[in-house]
């Protein structure tokens, strides 16, 4: 009995999601390398602001316009004599910090209506899956710079509900398929003959034994809604202004002169956002190995 | 099969009425009307006559007989007038559309013209060091952002090295219809089909890797390869019939990518296209054109979604849902 229950254990410590998936990422020398740069770059950022005084970084100082690079300002300054390397940091944060914001909202729309749909099923399940057919051929990109443009009372938060009210469409398909074989299975039957109600067997049946689904659904649409943000910043449309993104700086390269010529303004930021982009997929892809046993190298 | 294509385009009608709906209703949101950028151009318009154009123009009318106005024109093909450009929406896409299906064709061919033979390279040899290669490289354009990939391509290709064009879909001084022409022209859209088609690739390799390592495995192949067909035609024959044939269906999903995506490769190229269109007259506050522009795009998604399904149900019976 003792032994069974020893072996038991052993088990359950061998296959808790966040175990494997830290072997997985341990295992695989491209994603540690990706998760050493990725805390490097978040540190730097998330740490910046105790070092740097917003204020001091935003003001317009007419005499360095466009600097190049120098001790002083290492990555030169931008058009209204600001140092690009400060602009830089808090860029990172804001940028990183919209993209979790956007991502953990469009996860928990998904989560919802996914359930929802996958669970019950039947009629419920045909109405939501029509409209969320409907939604996924909208124009969302045309459509969310309509909403800004729109919106009269315009700040960051409306900016994140906006995107994330067109980021959860494919997530709640996804998990709406997988609850959907879920609920057939005799766990869920079961707790249904014992008279539990639909929210706990949701909450607690269903929930935990697709959550490593949602979790590697999320860590790869992470880098896509960074990139949405950044893009829309980019064209004009994303956070407002006074509120630096990566896309900012980016932004900066529509006037071809300083594509040419000031490189320092546009280049890094551009360069990093690519960095960031390619740690978070590839931690993304280990993660997504982590939870599919057919796939797992170790 | 006749039932589900039947069924399948009367999905479509619902699709478009909502979407109009939708589009309808965000025009009434957007700041400003018909009537207010007459009244700014003439200032000294008195309260009481602004209100009488309105009434005229049918503005103070309830928003569904409003919407039924709308969508009659719409449906005679007059999309109203650019409150910027002066003149009919209509004509303003026309000067524009050619350019960006032009983008959109060649985009669409350079993808498969890369995509596909990588694909089968990845497929058949698979976890071999091309087969890494390849699929690292999936990897890195699934994760970068098509602004930042046409700004670099921009940055190296035309502004240092100066091999092409830094924007425009061709110079002024070219005679339309010579031969310096068709080759200026060509000229401008190397780069913006390069950055576009070497991003899109994802999805096709990915699924013809994927396709193919499941296959070769299957009986059929195995009975092919036992009966002595040589090795490269049991791949031409045998396996690529099987694989090829669902990318071909899945076109009409592509139009979502490249819609979004010619928003931004037109912007950084300076493309005049209707992606540029599009941001000019959000930024120019021309809502009539907006309203245009994204009611376009929306029925071609809505229309190209409808024919890969439907192009993947005559190629793929099991999906035929009757």
């Amino acid at each position: 009995m003792l032994a069974v229950l020893k072996q038991k254990t052993v088990l359950e410590r061998h296959h808790t999601l966040p175990r494997m998936i830290w072997k997985e990422v341990g295992s695989d020398r491209i994603a540690i390398g990706s998760l050493v740069v990725l805390i490097i770059i978040l540190g730097a950022a998330y740490l910046a602001p105790l070092f740097i005084d917003y204020r001091t970084l935003m003001r317009i100082d007419l005499m360095k316009i466009y600097n190049p690079p120098s001790a002083y300002h290492w990555l030169g300054t931008d058009n209204g004599g600001r140092d690009v390397f400060g602009q830089l940091l808090l860029g990172t944060r804001n940028s990183f910090t919209i993209g979790i914001c956007v991502t953990v909202l469009a996860g928990l729309y998904g989560l919802a209506v996914g359930l929802i749909a996958g669970y019950y099923g039947g009629i419920v399940d045909n109405i939501i899956m029509r409209v969320i057919d409907f939604l996924l051929v909208l124009p969302s990109l045309m459509i969310i710079i309509v909403f800004v443009v729109a919106v009269p009372e315009y700040t960051v938060l409306t900016f994140i509900l906006l995107m994330s009210a067109f980021a959860w469409f494919g997530k709640a398909r996804l998990i709406r398929s997988r609850s959907l074989s879920e609920r057939e299975l005799d766990y869920i039957q079961a707790s249904k003959t014992l008279g539990t109600p639909g929210w706990k067997i949701m909450l607690t049946g269903l929930f935990p034994n697709i959550s490593s689904l949602v979790i590697v659904n999320m860590t790869l649409t992470l880098a896509g809604n960074i990139g949405l943000e950044t893009g829309l910043t980019f064209l004009g449309f994303g956070l407002p202004a006074g509120t630096p993104s990566l896309g900012t700086l980016i932004a900066y390269a529509k006037n071809p002169d300083v594509v040419q010529n000031k490189w320092w303004v546009w280049l890094p930021a551009a360069l990093l956002i690519l960095l960031l982009m390619l740690c978070i997929n590839f931690i993304g892809q280990a993660v997504k190995r982590a939870t599919d046993a057919r796939q797992r190298m170790t | 099969m006749l039932t589900f294509i039947v069924r399948r385009t009367l999905i479509m009608i619902p699709q478009l009425v909502l979407l109009s709906l939708i589009i309808f209703m965000l025009a009434k949101a957007m700041p400003g009307d018909a009537v207010t950028g007459a009244a700014m151009s003439s200032p000294d318009m008195t309260e009481a006559q602004i209100e009488k154009i309105r009434e005229k123009h049918g503005l103070n009318d309830p928003w569904f007989v409003q919407y039924g106005h709308w969508m009659k024109r719409a449906l005679k093909g007059d999309l109203g007038m650019s409150y910027v450009h002066k003149q009919p929406v209509k004509k303003l896409l026309a000067g524009r559309i050619e350019n960006t299906v032009l983008l959109a064709f060649f985009t669409l061919l350079v993808t498969y013209a890369i995509a596909i033979p990588l694909g089968l390279i990845a497929g058949r040899w698979n976890d071999t060091w091309v087969d890494k290669l390849i699929v690292g490289y999936n990897y890195v354009s699934f994760a970068t952002p098509f602004f930042v990939f046409a700004l670099l391509m921009l940055f190296v290709f035309s502004f240092v090295l100066g091999w092409f064009p830094t924007g425009g879909s061709v110079d002024i001084r070219m005679e339309e219809g010579s031969w310096s022409y068709v080759v200026d022209k060509a000229k401008h859209l190397v780069l913006p089909v390069l950055s576009g088609a070497l991003l899109l690739t994802y999805g096709t390799i990915q699924y013809l890797r994927n396709d193919i390592i499941d296959t070769k495995v299957k009986d059929f192949v195995r009975t092919a390869r036992a009966k002595g067909v040589p090795e490269g035609k049991v791949y031409s024959r045998h396996i690529l019939r099987n694989s090829l044939l669902p990318i071909a269906a899945f076109l009409g999903y592509e139009i979502t990518g490249l819609i979004s995506g010619s928003i931004f490769i037109e912007m950084i190229f300076s493309y005049p296209g209707l992606g540029q269109l599009f941001i000019q007259s959000i930024n120019g506050r021309d809502f009539t054109v907006v309203t245009a522009l994204v009611m376009l795009s929306g029925t071609a998604v809505v229309v190209g979604t409808m024919l890969s399904d439907i192009i993947l149900s005559i190629v793929d019976p099991r999906i035929r849902i009757d």
